[in-house]
């Protein structure tokens, strides 16, 4: 069992090893749904929910899969989990919140294929993290996407004002954006010691 | 776009050209980019992400083209997963029983192989309308396209962070290493670069092209 205290665990994954620019996990939503600020929150909103309800689910497995001794089948598990959690999650809020549900439509599907939650996953026990931790662990990589997805909207929508050249336009310039990001969450590694 | 019409004359070449130049998949479509700039920060570790990707893309396309007339259409998606988690398992078991220094230095993003947009959106867009010979010729095209394009990043990225490719030493004691290139920034700017360097490409033909019909 790891014995990290759960505030150094959260900021951790939140900040010093921010999944999207220190991980490179979840580029592609990262890429994807930036253009807007509004957009961008509930993505974040939503991808949070996700790693959650699958980290929680990730560790039952985990012990499931250790009593059969069947390590194997960790990732086919894991994926088929998360999947289905992401199918369950959509038919919970259509039912329950057709409003917050016509405001994520396309992102829930999208969320299955965002690598930051399978990977929060297979960190999570690698790392032998207890359940409490792997909440703790999920919440702060959530927030941690949220944020770099939000940080990264807010200078998105400034940039459609900007002259930029041709040649940049488009992915150029967001790499870019992302790579100045990545440096300045650098900052943050000197609050590990 | 005339796309639609042209696909039902393309030829086997086609597809398996289309991959590595006019659809590359990450200098045109970008997709798969989280491994693209995770493991590029050498060249050797490039190489074995770009291989590994080939072989599941490979190997899925074929199953999931040779299944694709029994698959239920609400649970393809989720076949297609299982289907591709299958072999991204074995593909982790034979680098760690190849090498176990490479399987450390690519870490969780062999696993990570699963969730490739890559590759499900080829079992999706391609191999679950294609036959089994036009799928395994699409899926050797994006594979090496893929695995070339991660060359071209893990390349720049080891000459100037690490001042040697493929382990060898490229420039005398005194080169002072550019340490921002092998960190995570330093793949946002590689990539930037490159798809600057074919944004530049592809306009500069559009220009020739239109002085030629002018003078035409």
């Amino acid at each position: 069992m790891n014995s990290d205290s759960l505030w150094s665990i959260f900021i951790n994954a939140c900040l010093i090893n921010n999944f999207v620019l220190a991980y490179f996990l979840g580029i592609c939503p990262f890429l994807g749904v930036s253009g807007k600020l509004g957009t961008a929150t509930r993505m974040g909103g939503a991808v949070t929910f996700v790693m959650l309800v699958s980290s929680m689910c990730a560790f039952g497995i985990q012990l499931l899969l250790v009593q059969i001794d069947a390590p194997y089948l960790k990732l086919i598990s894991f994926i088929a989990v998360i999947a289905s959690t992401v199918q369950l999650v959509e038919m919970f809020i259509k039912k329950v919140s057709p409003i917050l549900f016509r405001a994520l439509g396309i992102f829930l599907p999208l969320i299955t294929t965002n690598c930051a939650i399978l990977a929060l996953a297979l960190f999570q026990t690698n790392k032998g993290y207890g359940f409490v931790q792997s909440i703790v662990y999920a919440l702060g990589a959530g927030f941690g996407f949220t944020l770099a997805l939000v940080l990264m909207a807010g200078l998105r929508e400034k940039l459609e004002l900007a002259k930029t050249p041709d040649l940049v336009k488009g992915t150029a310039i967001t790499l870019m954006l992302a790579g100045l990001l990545s440096i300045c969450f650098m900052g943050f590694a000197g609050l590990s010691n | 776009m005339a796309n639609t019409t042209k696909q039902v004359t393309t030829t086997g070449t086609d597809e398996f050209l289309k991959g590595l130049w006019k659809q590359n998949p990450v200098f045109v479509q970008v997709l798969g980019m989280c491994p693209v700039l995770a493991v590029s920060n050498t060249a050797e570790n490039a190489l074995a992400m770009g291989l590994a990707t080939s072989f599941v893309l490979l190997m899925s396309n074929i199953v999931v083209s040779s299944i694709r007339n029994f698959v239920p259409k609400q649970v393809r998606i989720v076949t297609f997963i299982l289907i591709i988690a299958t072999f991204v398992t074995i593909v982790d078991y034979l680098i760690q029983a190849i090498s176990l220094e490479l399987h450390k230095a690519l870490g969780a993003f062999i696993s990570l192989i699963v969730v490739n947009c890559l590759i499900l959106g080829r079992a999706e867009a391609f191999a679950s309308k294609n036959g089994v010979f036009r799928s395994i010729l699409d899926g050797l095209g994006m594979g090496i396209g893929f695995t070339v394009a991660l060359l071209c990043l893990g390349a720049v990225r080891e000459i100037f962070g690490y001042g040697s490719l493929f382990g060898l030493q490229l420039f005398g004691d005194h080169y002072q290493e550019w340490v921002v290139m092998v960190l995570p920034a330093g793949g946002f700017f590689t990539l930037a670069g490159w798809l600057v360097f074919f944004n530049w490409f592809e306009q500069s033909r559009a220009r020739r092209e239109t002085l030629k019909e002018a003078t035409a």
